[in-house]
């Protein structure tokens, strides 16, 4: 392996340690649903293990309890799972151009919501080893909270749970934040988005839409609009397309970020 | 009774594997649309902003803990910006305050 490469992938499985803990954490309950469904302990493992999808996952073990055809299943998959075609869109502009198709397809695999947080917050362009590294600690932890739950039928203490799991939402501050702090626009664009979450759980009529296309709606809608008044100038320097995060959160950049 | 459960697992797997890989394959090329372009570069801020709050609120055992792993994220963010210590910053506000209250 080059060093280029294995540095990067080292990088990712450190950015994948917390990502793997609160994944354990929120994997259970995940668990108990497939025990209920009558999944056996290497059915909810190899379906966490070839997924890593919460919300489909849940969307998926309740369309197999009630017996519903593959026609059925895969349109559920692809309504509930819409956000990754997004974000994975956001990542094809993030790769670095000499990355060759096969890596392209082998790390779609680790296109999850916290991976992609993690990945976009890289530094310049995005290597592939650095999702291959991420998926390497974050998956197993999904896979065995998973498992444990199916075999045990209950999750962990409560107090456990909650502390675990709030590491994935302090991962997506951790990505949003620091750039906030140097772009006004960013910061902006931060805050009116969970403004824009909020008033959609709290309104009626608006609370109805589940959270999966909250989020479609209110990503498509609000980065429209910030595309639509600030566009990205490139010549600018740093917030160039896919660069996301210029942020140098102090000290030497990217490294400290995963560090 | 429905079809097999291994069946299903594959087709869901495959399913989500597909919405997953197609705009990475697919969109090899760089986008030169200004419009496009400047779209995607917000949408991860949209998407985890949205994700984030207020889910973070309903995550823990109390919409108090929530928001104290929420405001630690943040300030730790904001002051040092390393990932792995923001996160474990939200995981030990959560547990104190959940001590406390």
């Amino acid at each position: 392996m080059k060093k280029e490469t294995r540095e990067w992938f080292l990088k990712g499985m450190r950015a994948g340690i917390p990502i793997g803990m609160g994944y354990f954490a929120v994997a259970f309950t995940l668990g108990i649903a497939a025990r209920e469904a009558g999944m056996a302990l290497w059915q909810s493992g190899f379906m966490s293990a070839a997924m890593l999808a919460s919300a489909g996952q849940f969307a998926g073990i309740g369309a197999i309890e009630a017996g519903a055809g593959f026609l059925e299943i895969a349109v559920t998959q692809v309504v509930v799972n819409l956000r990754y075609l997004l974000m994975s869109s956001a990542l094809s502009q993030k790769v670095r151009r000499d990355a060759p198709f096969f890596h392209r397809f082998f790390m779609a695999y680790g296109v999850t919501d916290e991976i992609f947080a993690v990945s976009m917050g890289v530094e310049g362009k995005l290597t592939p080893s650095f999702v291959y590294g991420a998926a390497s600690t974050a998956a197993p932890g999904w896979v065995a909270g998973t498992v444990m739950g199916t075999f045990m039928g209950m999750v962990i203490p409560a107090r456990a749970m909650s502390a675990m799991g709030v590491a994935l939402y302090g991962m997506f501050l951790a990505i949003v934040v620091p750039p906030s702090k140097k772009d006004r626009v960013i910061a902006g664009v931060v805050l009116i988005s969970m403004a824009a979450s909020a008033a959609f759980t709290k309104l009626p009529g608006l609370r109805g839409i589940s959270s999966g296309f909250q989020i479609i709606i209110l990503t498509i809608l609000l980065s429209g609009v910030a595309a639509a008044l600030f566009p990205v100038k490139e010549e600018k320097g740093g917030r160039q397309n896919g660069a996301f995060c210029e942020c140098k959160p102090v000290g030497d950049g990217g490294d400290d970020l995963f560090g | 009774m429905g079809p097999s459960v291994n069946a299903s697992l594959l087709v869901m797997a495959v399913t989500i594997y597909l919405v997953r890989a197609l705009p990475l394959t697919l969109l090899r090329k760089e986008i030169r649309n200004p419009f496009i372009r400047s779209f995607l570069f917000y949408v991860p801020y949209v998407s985890l902003s949205v994700m984030t709050f207020p889910a973070i609120l309903s995550a823990t055992a109390s919409w108090r803990s929530g928001l104290a792993g929420f405001v630690a994220a943040v300030v730790i963010a904001w002051v040092d910006g390393n990932l792995f210590r923001v996160s474990i910053g939200a995981c030990i506000a959560v547990f104190f305050m959940e001590l406390w209250i």
